[in-house]
């Protein structure tokens, strides 16, 4: 990295951390939200919300 | 009267629900798609004659400049839609977007930090345009902040939509302020009169990139607004479960 690789990897890696963990944290909290959804609505199968 | 106003809320994020189930897909597939093809493009680039391999960090860094403003325009928008309209849809949008600004406006300065060490020779600087990014930071986290002061979560949103709406001023201060004020920061190379004035080599990977980041922002947006709505289920189906105890009981 012609003696920058200590500037450029870690705002690539930056990235990785921000846009991943984002990503990861929106996935995980659809699905969680998606479950309990369900899980409501097997409890109550007349409402549909 | 309350019929039609409940039946309102409920018809236009029922039709999201739909048309996302649809959309989200292909925009996660093109996300990561052009995501693994700009990755490569920024790889390949030559270094550039002056900074050298730290123009890489420009593949990073610009994107995420441009999606941090982008994104505050996206909430401003829906959250004038929010009170002007009273669109059910548009403050669960404007919330759902203010933690994906937040995080690209920090990638942008963390990483400008990253390039400016070796070629300014400093980390920071208090200039125009760096103080006004680190302001449009700030109006991100004081947006999530008062949205979620309220015991009252529809106080909450108008109180942040108005904030976001007087933010708004800070776009244009944004842009402008390398050619305003005196900076260590370049001017405008991209959106320009006259067009770019970088070096196809070094412009195709950045304008992948960038699309890259607005397939993730558009992806990311559309999830947590879907989430929101769910949850908003969630808490519906609650009350009524917990008014329907009470009756039995009663």
């Amino acid at each position: 990295m012609g003696g920058y690789a200590a500037y450029v990897w870690p705002a690539y890696g930056l990235a990785v951390v921000i846009l991943g963990g984002l990503a990861l944290a929106s996935i995980l909290s659809a699905r969680a939200a998606r479950r309990e959804l369900q899980r409501l609505q097997q409890e109550q199968p007349r409402g549909r919300g | 009267m309350a019929t039609t106003f409940n039946l309102h809320r409920f018809a236009n994020p029922a039709r999201f629900m739909r048309l996302t189930d649809v959309v989200l897909p292909w925009l996660s597939a093109a996300a990561v798609a052009s995501l693994a093809i700009g990755l490569v493009m920024a790889f390949r680039a030559p270094p550039d004659y002056q900074q050298g391999e730290t123009v890489r960090i420009m593949f990073i860094h610009v994107p995420a400049a441009m999606m941090g403003m982008m994104c505050y325009a996206c909430m401003a928008v829906a959250s004038a839609a929010a009170l002007i309209w009273r669109h059910p849809l548009a403050d669960v949008a404007a919330q759902a977007a203010a933690p994906l600004g937040a995080g690209f406006t920090l990638l942008c300065l963390v990483t400008g930090s990253l390039w400016g060490a070796p070629m300014w020779g400093t980390w920071w600087v208090w200039d125009a345009r760096l103080t006004s990014v680190l302001i449009l930071f700030f109006l991100y986290l004081g947006y999530i902040a008062l949205a979620n002061a309220f015991d009252d979560p529809e106080r909450g949103a108008r109180a942040a939509a108005i904030l976001s709406l007087v933010g708004v001023i800070n776009l244009p201060i944004i842009h402008f302020s390398v050619n305003w004020w005196n900076t260590l920061h370049q001017p405008a190379s991209i959106v320009r009169m006259g067009g770019p004035t970088i070096d196809p080599s070094i412009l195709h990977p950045l304008l992948i990139m960038a699309l890259a980041f607005q397939f993730i922002f558009l992806a990311l947006w559309i999830l947590r607004t879907r989430t929101a709505l769910v949850r908003a289920k969630i808490d519906t189906l609650r009350q009524r479960a917990a008014a329907a105890s009470g009756v039995d009981r009663g």
